[in-house]
């Protein structure tokens, strides 16, 4: 490619629609996920409203639903549409298509010191591929019987049957087909990131001197390609159940007041599927938040992150042990006991890597000199809420007592601290962090202060008290719960609950605002903000295609040269060439 | 109203952008940049991580205090065992969050920036990181070792004198079934369910019953098929062209013998009879036409039929065949199901004796869910699933300790399987042995035999009860 500093005339349409530039992609990714995280997060609010105060009228609701909501108080069935569209959102739209996308195609190329990726082309089209997956998924919230309704894990026979529930009409074909949609966008993104990282880096950027943002994106866009694939067999398979008379989850169904001719598939099957993409999604999800944090932990303690290694390590083996757990979320399906066991003892071993994480991050902070910027502040929150929220994992993963707890709200709790809170507090460091590189100016920090306490107290106060409201018996996906009386005053952490979840979600103001003001009026950002060693900074603050304007960087040493007493600054980049005598990683 | 809360939000909004402009131009004409964090602002944000973790601290205890008990004791075997396993991990895991979470934001609180110091460049420490690989990886071993006592022997067979309860799941309610004397439940067919045989269970009026519907609609789509008018006209034409081409030439060599519906492939047969054949047919055809039963089809429609007639052949050959099901050579199929009690809203269990639950469902996935008794297993329709307890309190003795008279164990449903899932629900009564005994006794039987009152009416009157359950809900 050589020197690249040709400007040649683009029109609008190539640059800021199909536009090829990975740094373009990465904003259109960042600003869709934002559109589809303020739906999910009012989705969240909607059906709060009627679990905190069940029955009550809410003319919000009618304005927003209107025969969704009739009189202000949300239907049954509207009712698990929102919960699974809420889930489908979230999980799949902001934080596996837009957290990777957006950080995966921003920090990629700029950190491997590569002009591009390696196909631009590609990674267009995964952009608009999930688009129109989007699109696609928020039309279904329109159509007559209304949204998917079976959570988002669609378990068939429910989601098969049209008859079974309204959400099982077209609103759940929408979804199915999004799902495809959204499948190939992350096989063409996982497909180009991994290619990208492994033949494009500058020179000297060995393998282990990548900084651990990088490994992770790599990590889990392997797990995206291995596991993708198995989902979309699984929704073919459920789309061909539903559409074409086949038997492969449907066997003895009677409904509607008619048997089905289907016999000899198995509903269970369905379940294998799905979780093997499912398990291995949570940690798509997971890992690019743990990468973010690790660099913004070590470039803002002024530290080099501890353990380099052994984070690695424990990436690699969090990616592969994620593969072979999927059956604990199966443990009460009537699957062998026997084979429960082996579920058991696969699943408990991944506490050890992310034991390993969560104490080398801590290490890290240990005697640093923290800077505490908006996304350091994320950061350390996400630390808090994975250790939080990976510690009832082991409940969970232990068998004999999720079947006591499957499926109550002492779930919704583990998932939403483990996953939720922590890969959006990555999510939101990354924003924090690499705004400056997006859009060439500085967020608000008083604001992002202010951002950061609203959303970890609320967040906290959202999901922590659900804990003792799954303890004590409270199924998840009911719409109401006054019908039973055993639960009796652990009920009274509802409307508390639900405040929590209104206020948190009306804190998102504050960064909602900053951002959006910020990229037009936001201070002009200087080339090293935080003064970090890697090598985006090094690239002008104006976007230039291919990115640096001379020859690419060439790289003497890993990432996490801060104080490093050899050297007189608290930071040395990584094109920073080897002192005489200094020995360098 | 909507316009004015329109222009207040707008008004803020506008007002929110110009305050901000302000706020930047007066910290740039101070040359203050966003990415310097004063001392103040750390030592704040340190200080505010502290007062956040003594906030949360706090508020832990108060709920474990107020809401710590696991719900209600736990009143099976296996259910003290589960609570003590729960014990053990949340011991464990409660040491580990303190621990962790104080670290972390006690140096967060410490090490906040300052200008004067120089943070500590250490990057990795073999010795440490063997500590925190070793250590948890201890403390798994024995929650693994421990958890899977406990799952084997919650999972283990049944013993051989356990009472046996079939548990059947559907939109939106439960029915349990007793095998009653012979100790055996009757087989059962999603086939043969009817609004008197909710649960499908195998008679032969049933299955005569399910064969006689599906001849029905067997022959309804025939009909549909042979009346389609477009064919009818097809095949009518066929037979015309046919007979005046053997006008023509006299030998048998072509093979264009018309529909082959017909069975017209008897070469041999005699010429005229085979003329005549197709002569009568083809009055037939004319006779179809005008009658009204004659539809008009897509040919996309008729296919569908056609596809829609396999499948009822294919559907009836298997109604067919739950005849030939041979039981254990001594009772038939049917005759073990007579005896079956089935009781809806509430079930009654003896206490101290095991349990092993079978589980079968109508439609979609449920679970039957017993959060007293630590229990849990989906309902799979297509595959029976199994649980076994032993359920150890009364609801009486338990209505004693938790000074509740009006406690009553319940069965949920815990997978999510539509509108009224959160309603689905049935009374759980544990008894002694006696009382048990008793209320079984009064538990009318499946079909009632010669000689005596009440016919299938209690059946039917549960039904419909259920069914004005579920359409109030
Ligand atoms: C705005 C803050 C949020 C609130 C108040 C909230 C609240 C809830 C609640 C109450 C449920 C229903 C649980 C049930 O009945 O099963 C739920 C479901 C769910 N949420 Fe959230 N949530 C929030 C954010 C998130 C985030 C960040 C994620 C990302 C992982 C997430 C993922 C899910 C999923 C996967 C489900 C399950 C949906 C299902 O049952 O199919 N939520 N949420
Ligand atoms: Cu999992
Ligand atoms: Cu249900």
């Amino acid at each position: 490619m050589g020197a690249q500093a040709h400007h040649h005339e683009e029109s609008f349409v190539s640059k800021y629609v199909f536009s090829h530039d990975h740094k373009m992609i990465s904003k259109q990714f960042l600003v869709t996920a934002i559109v589809m995280g303020i739906v999910a997060v009012m989705l969240s609010v909607f059906f709060r409203l009627q679990l905190g105060w069940p029955g009550e009228s809410f003319a919000i609701l009618e304005t927003f639903l209107g025969k969704w909501a009739p009189g202000g108080v949300l239907d049954r069935n509207a009712y698990l549409a929102l919960v699974t569209i809420h889930g489908t959102i979230m999980v799949f739209f902001v934080l596996t298509g837009g957290l990777s996308g957006t950080f995966s195609n921003l920090l990629i190329p700029l950190q491997i010191g590569a002009r591009d990726m390696a196909s631009g082309f590609l990674n267009m089209l995964s952009y608009w591929f999930f688009f129109f997956s989007s699109v696609i998924m928020i039309l279904s919230l329109f159509t007559e019987g209304g949204a998917a309704s079976g959570g988002w894990t669609v378990y068939p026979p429910l989601s098969a049957l049209p008859q079974a529930m309204p959400g099982s009409g077209m609103g759940m074909t929408l979804w199915l087909i999004s799902m495809v949609l959204f499948v190939v966008s992350s096989l063409l993104g996982g497909l180009n990131y991994v290619v990208t990282i492994i033949n494009l880096r500058t020179k000297g950027m060995s393998m282990t001197r990548l900084p651990l943002t990088i490994w992770a994106f790599m990590v889990t866009a392997i797990l995206g390609v291995l596991s993708f694939p198995v989902l979309v067999s699984a929704v073919v398979l459920l789309l061909m159940d539903r559409t074409m008379g086949t038997a492969f989850y449907l066997s003895d169904i009677f409904i509607g007041g008619e048997a089905l001719d289907v016999t000899g598939g198995s509903p269970i099957l369905y379940q294998h599927l799905f979780w093997f993409l499912g398990h291995p999604e949570v940690y798509i999800v997971l890992l690019p938040a743990l990468g973010i944090s690790s660099e913004v932990i070590a470039t803002n303690a002024r530290k080099p992150i501890f353990g380099y290694k052994a984070m690695v390590g424990s990436l690699l083996g969090i990616g592969f042990l994620s593969f072979i757990v999927w059956g604990h979320h199966m443990f009460v399906t009537g699957m062998n006991p026997f084979l429960g066991s082996v579920f058991v003892f696969t699943t408990l071993l991944i506490a050890i890597p992310s034991a390993v994480k969560a104490f080398n991050y801590i290490t890290t902070l240990w005697q640093g000199n923290i800077r505490f910027t908006p996304a350091m502040l994320f950061s350390i929150g996400l630390v808090s809420t994975f250790v939080t929220g990976g510690l009832t994992g082991i409940i969970l993963a232990d068998s004999a007592l999720d079947v006591n707890v499957h499926d109550t709200y002492f779930v919704v709790a583990h998932f939403h601290i483990v996953m939720g809170m922590s890969a959006i507090f990555g999510m939101l460091a990354g924003i924090y962090h690499w705004f400056p590189k997006m859009f060439g100016r500085m967020m608000n920090t008083k604001l992002g202060f202010a951002h950061f306490w609203v959303t970890i107290v609320c967040g906290y106060g959202v999901f922590f008290p659900m804990h003792f409201v799954g303890i004590a018996g409270a199924p998840r996906r009911y719409y109401e719960y006054s019908n039973f009386d055993f639960l009796g005053s652990v009920m009274d952490l509802q409307p508390l609950i639900s405040t929590f979840a209104i206020v948190g979600a009306i804190g998102q103001l504050f960064f909602l605002f900053n951002f959006f003001y910020s990229i037009f009026y936001g201070q002009k950002s200087v080339q090293n903000p935080w003064m970090s060693n890697t090598l985006e900074w090094t690239t002008p603050v104006r976007h230039v295609h291919g990115n640096w304007d001379g020859p690419l960087p060439e790289v003497h040493r890993w990432a996490y040269d801060y104080s490093n007493p050899v050297h007189d600054a608290d930071f040395v980049p990584q094109t920073t060439p080897a002192l005489s005598g200094e020995e360098v990683h | 109203m909507k316009l004015l809360i329109l222009l207040v939000v707008v008004l803020g909004l506008v007002a929110a952008v110009q305050l901000s402009k302000v706020y930047q131009l007066s910290i740039s004409l101070r040359g203050k940049r966003e990415e310097d964090i004063s001392e103040a602002d750390n030592r704040l944000n340190g200080g505010l991580f502290l007062a956040f973790m003594v906030a949360f601290y706090v508020s832990f205890v108060v709920l474990l205090v107020k809401y710590g008990s696991y719900g209600t004791p736990p009143a099976s075997e296996h259910g003290v065992a589960v609570d003590r396993l729960m014990d053990f991990n949340m011991a464990i895991i409660f040491v580990v969050f303190f621990i962790v979470n104080t670290l972390l934001f006690w140096f967060s609180a410490k090490y906040y920036h300052r200008a004067d110091r120089k943070a500590r460049f250490i990057a990795h420490d073999n010795r440490l990181e063997l500590i925190w690989t070793v250590i948890p990886s201890v403390v798994l071993a024995i929650i693994i070792a421990y958890g899977l006592q406990t799952w084997n022997e919650m999972t283990g067979e049944a013993s051989e004198d356990a009472l046996r309860v079939e548990l059947y799941s559907k939109q939106f309610d439960w029915t349990a079934r007793y095998p009653g004397a012979d100790g055996e439940f009757g087989q059962a067919n999603y086939n043969l369910i009817t609004p008197m045989n909710a649960l499908g269970i195998v008679t032969e009026d049933g299955v005569a019953a399910a064969l006689t519907e599906i001849e029905e609609k067997i022959a309804k789509v025939e009909e549909e098929i042979n009346y389609e008018k477009g064919h009818l006209l097809a095949e009518w034409a066929a037979i015309e062209a046919e007979l005046n081409d053997d006008h023509g030439h006299d030998d048998h060599s072509h093979d264009n013998h018309g529909h082959d519906d017909h069975g017209h492939d008897a070469h041999a047969d005699d010429h005229g009879d085979g003329k005549q054949a197709l002569e009568a047919r083809m009055a037939e055809i004319e006779h179809m036409l005008e009658s009204d039963k004659v539809n008009i089809l897509t040919e996309a429609a008729f296919e569908a039929k056609e596809d829609k007639l396999y499948r009822l052949i294919r559907h009836r050959q298997r109604i067919q065949e739950i005849r030939n099901f041979d039981f254990d050579g001594e009772l038939t199929a049917w005759e073990s199901g007579m005896d079956d009690q089935i009781v809806k809203g509430e079930f009654h269990l003896p206490v101290g004796r095991e349990v092993e639950f079978v589980f079968r469902s109508r439609d979609v996935i449920h679970s039957a869910y017993m959060p007293q008794f630590r229990a849990q297993m989906n309902t799979v329709p297509g595959v029976p699933t199994r649980f076994k307890m032993k359920p150890t309190i009364t609801t009486d003795s338990m209505r004693t300790v938790l000074e509740n008279p009006e406690f009553d164990y319940v069965l949920l449903c815990n997978k999510v399987c539509g509108a009224a899932h959160f309603n689905m629900q049935m009374k759980i009564v544990i008894e002694s042995q006696e009382a048990y005994d008793t209320w079984l006794s009064e538990q009318g039987e499946f079909i009632v035999k010669e000689g005596s009152e009440e016919p299938e009416m209690e059946q039917a009157s549960a039904q419909k009860e259920s069914q004005t359950i579920t359409a109030s809900l």
